[in-house]
């Protein structure tokens, strides 16, 4: 009996000290891994293949698969009907759902506004800001023109409704900036609205239009090509990236049209959200993955090609800056009578 | 000479073992994404692009473009087969090779659709590789006049051909009309006749209202008559393709007035599914035998498999000179080419010499593989048709439906997509003809924005479509193809009568 305690003890501590340690490693395990995604993630976009947010998303999709940045994959959902609004509503119809994210263009507040189909950002949850696209005044090279003060006298010395200004979709975005300049110049364009954003800088460079307000990304290989000059950037900073696009211009060597006597800014957001009803853990998770996405060197050049707004915001900053930036849309829009009867 | 030197060096990037297999595998799945109604080549491209992350530029450019080839091949397979398109641009296809496969005619009518897009595609990468930056310059001059001129010319070339009452034929083009307008308006920004509900919001898909109207349709009336399919005694061999072959370079006036309509379209670029559209109707109006069209004309597959094709091929020619998207599927080329840190536009000719080359001499190559591939397939996609219909139509189904959901991931386009049958089935017992609704449906979004943005430009006068010498030729001619008809008529009148009165003043 004696003799068999004795035998028994060592491997009894044996036992005990794997329990242990199996226990702790379970533990701190759980501790690290909080919460995964436990099937393929729906990424939803709310416009059509080929846009803007539409290369965000695939440009993501693909550095996630590529670094191996999550368990499961992404797969990648355009809902581009009614200005996006289609988009939105799926998210919002799937309360409580961790496996689904959205990517927001400004339509995020002007579809609600514009077309008053039901629905709102409070409607979905926060994730994070992942950059801010900006927009630049184009002409076409050609022209004499030479700062946004000079085109901007030109349009006025013209009169009303003589100068077309091109731009993507209707009581959108470019309309937006487009009243804003027309009030903060004094002058009036026609404004003709386009499918998408490369259309519009087709347009411009067969001077169809006098000029646009595109996106950077949108109008590069035109302004590289010598077919297409910048004004003026409509942010309150001059754009960050120094390296030469074109023989003699940087994107930081364009000035801002505050700069120009414009007293005006805008850019768009480009930021995730989930459905309503994902606890933090959710939402934590999607921050980290997106966290990991900026650091790839993908991201960065992307980020620099497309000369973005870099920066990151989440949690309560991010909240109060979609809620500035709604009610400053509703403003704008009820200034230009766009608001849904 | 150096585009030639430079071209022989794209060969020797492409024929490299890893590119070729790659190619291959493109050209496969590009064929099936073809074959399944819905999921098109934007779509599959799309869904297939990040698959491409880990390649180099080059070798990504050949699959996806690739990808893009088979789609435009496989497109005629159901078409053919089954009436059921398997994209936009082979609506057209149906109209004479339906009626051929009913005539035991199916392989004969499936080789010409594959001889006539490879056609359409090696003579768009001819102008591709010559003339490149002279006709790059062309599509700049298309504005929203000149836009609708086109699409006016379009409709004006398609609309006096139909041989039934002119008030079904007009009642059918203005449901096409009304089924377009549902959804955003993108010129107002607003929503029309959506009725409040969220589903409507998208509007009616072409693709889900074609294969209602067309394959649903065509299986209620199997159903109805015997329970069979027609035309399962196609002869299956492939010394039929040999035949047909001898016969198609009769055809070379159609060949060529369809590869010119495919490549200006492509460029300008309105896209492939009107200049199907604009060289059926071209064919038939200028074919000796125009009136046998829609019974089974081999010259009818001919004309608008060439022309998509060409189109389909040439609208890659804008994106990688311009940066411009001539179709939805070189706008997700486009996107790839950004994600893989290239930048498309007027400098990638000078700055990406190596991709652009090799991307252009991947077109010739992979429409020679493509071809050889869907020829091979032919007597396989003949023997489709002796399946008894009790096996093969709920098949038919199942993938029309699973293609109507694919369109925009929507269940409830499934349901229209039934509705369309219903409706298809209904139109037909009463003789309403459905090209035209299907045309109006395809072009009449179009359409109203270009015309609608020109009356902005223009401040609201009509003479924008008359303001330069390109705009008013098209326009002109739009006007002639409109009136056709009716000259003809008048000739024939006067021919008939024993003292000619003067000819009658140009209607306008």
């Amino acid at each position: 009996m004696h003799a068999h305690l004795r035998l028994a003890r060592p491997a009894l501590q044996a036992a005990l000290a794997i329990f242990c340690s199996f226990t702790a490693l379970l533990l701190s395990g759980q501790a690290l891994a909080d919460w995964q995604p436990q099937k393929t993630v729906e990424f939803i976009i709310p416009a059509g293949t080929g846009g803007g947010a539409d290369q965000m998303a695939r440009m993501i999709q693909g550095i996630v698969a590529k670094h191996s940045l999550m368990g499961q994959s992404i797969v990648v959902i355009n809902k581009a009907g009614g200005a996006g609004a289609e988009g939105f509503l799926d998210v919002k119809a799937d309360k409580g759902n961790p496996h689904k994210i959205i990517i927001t263009l400004s339509n995020l507040f002007t579809t609600p506004l514009a077309t008053g189909v039901p629905f709102n950002w409070r409607d979905l949850t926060p994730v994070a800001m992942l950059a801010l696209d900006e927009f630049v005044l184009w002409v076409p090279a050609d022209r004499p023109y030479q700062s946004a003060k000079q085109y901007l006298d030109a349009v006025k010395a013209a009169g009303p409704r003589k100068f077309k200004m091109g731009g993507t979709g209707s009581k959108q975005e470019d309309q937006i900036i487009t009243v804003a300049v027309e009030k903060s110049a004094g002058v009036k364009f026609i404004y003709v609205p386009f499918k998408g954003g490369g259309e519009v800088a087709t347009q411009l460079v067969g001077k169809h239009v006098d000029s646009t307000v595109n996106n950077p990304i949108e109008a590069v290989a035109q302004w590289r090509g010598g077919k297409l000059r910048p004004l003026c950037v409509f942010d309150t900073a001059r754009l960050p990236v120094t390296e030469k696009m074109t023989k003699t211009m940087a994107w930081s060597d364009i000035p801002t049209c505050r700069e120009s006597g414009l007293d005006m800014d805008y850019r768009m957001l480009r930021g995730i959200f989930m459905p309503a009803g994902v606890t933090q853990e959710h939402v934590d998770f999607y921050i980290g993955l997106f966290r990991k996405v900026r650091e790839t060197d993908e991201w960065k050049t992307f980020m620099k090609n497309g000369a973005f707004n870099t920066t990151f915001m989440t949690g309560d900053e991010y909240r109060t800056w979609v809620e500035r930036e709604e009610q400053r849309h509703r403003e704008l829009m009820a200034e230009a009578g766009f608001l849904a009867k | 000479m150096e585009s030639f030197q430079l071209l022989f060096h794209g060969f020797a990037t492409v024929v490299q073992p890893f590119n070729l297999m790659v190619m291959v595998v493109g050209i496969v799945l590009g064929i099936i994404i073809g074959v399944l109604p819905g999921l098109g080549g934007a779509n599959g491209v799309a869904i297939l692009l990040p698959l491409t992350f880990t390649m180099s530029p080059t070798s990504a450019i050949i699959m996806l473009s690739c990808i893009y080839w088979g789609a435009l091949f496989g497109g005629a397979i159901t078409s053919v087969l089954f009436n059921i398109p398997g994209e936009p641009w082979s609506v057209a296809t149906t109209f004479d090779g339906y009626p051929m496969a009913q005539h035991g005619q199916a392989s004969e009518a499936l080789t010409a659709a594959f001889t006539s897009s490879f056609v359409g595609a090696l003579f768009a990468v001819l102008v591709i590789t010559f003339v490149a930056p002279l006709v790059a310059a062309f599509a700049l001059e298309f504005g929203p006049a000149e836009f609708f001129a086109v699409q006016f010319l379009a409709f004006a070339s398609f609309i006096g051909l139909g041989r039934g009452s002119p008030f079904k034929t007009l009642t059918a083009m203005m449901i096409g009309f009304a089924l377009a307008a549902v959804g955003l308006d993108t010129v107002t920004g607003s929503l029309r006749m959506t009725f409040g509900s969220t589903e409507l919001l998208r509007g009616f898909g072409f693709l889900i209202a074609v294969i209602g109207l067309f394959g649903i349709s065509e299986i209620l009336q199997t159903m109805e008559e015997s329970l069979t399919l027609k035309g399962k005694d196609a002869k299956i061999n492939l010394k039929v393709v040999l035949q047909t072959w001898k016969a198609l370079p009769r055809y070379w006036v159609t060949f060529i007035r369809s590869v010119v309509v495919g490549c200006w379209m492509g460029i300008t670029p309105a896209g492939a599914t009107p200049a199907s559209f604009m060289s059926y109707g071209l064919a038939k109006r200028f074919s000796k035998e125009g009136d046998q069209f829609g019974q089974g004309k081999i010259e009818g597959v001919v004309a608008p498999e060439t022309a998509a094709h060409a189109a389909g091929t040439s609208a890659l020619l804008p994106m990688i000179t311009l940066g411009i998207p001539g179709s939805p599927t070189a706008a997700v080329l486009l996107s790839g080419l950004l994600i893989w840190g290239l930048q498309p536009g007027p400098l990638l000719f000078l700055e990406q010499k190596e991709f652009v080359w090799s991307l252009i001499a991947s077109m010739y190559l992979g429409n020679v593989v493509g071809l050889l591939i869907v020829l091979t397939t032919v007597p396989w996609m003949a023997a489709i048709l002796r399946i008894p219909f009790s096996i093969i139509g709920p098949v038919i189904l199942v993938f029309c439906a699973i293609g109507a959901y694919t369109v925009n991931n929507a269940a409830v386009d499934i349901i229209f997509m039934m509705m369309f049958g219903v409706i298809g089935y209904v139109l037909k017992k009463l003789d309403y003809p459905l090209a035209p609704l299907v045309l109006a449906l395809v072009l009449g979004d179009m359409a109203e924005a270009s015309f609608r943005q020109a009356m902005l430009m223009s401040q609201g006068a009509l003479a924008i479509f008359w303001s330069n010498p390109l705009v008013s030729s098209i326009s002109g001619l739009g006007l002639l193809m409109l009136f056709w008809p009716a000259l003809t008529w008048a000739r024939e009148r006067l021919r008939g009568l024993v003292a000619p009165r003067p000819a009658p003043t140009k209607p306008a």
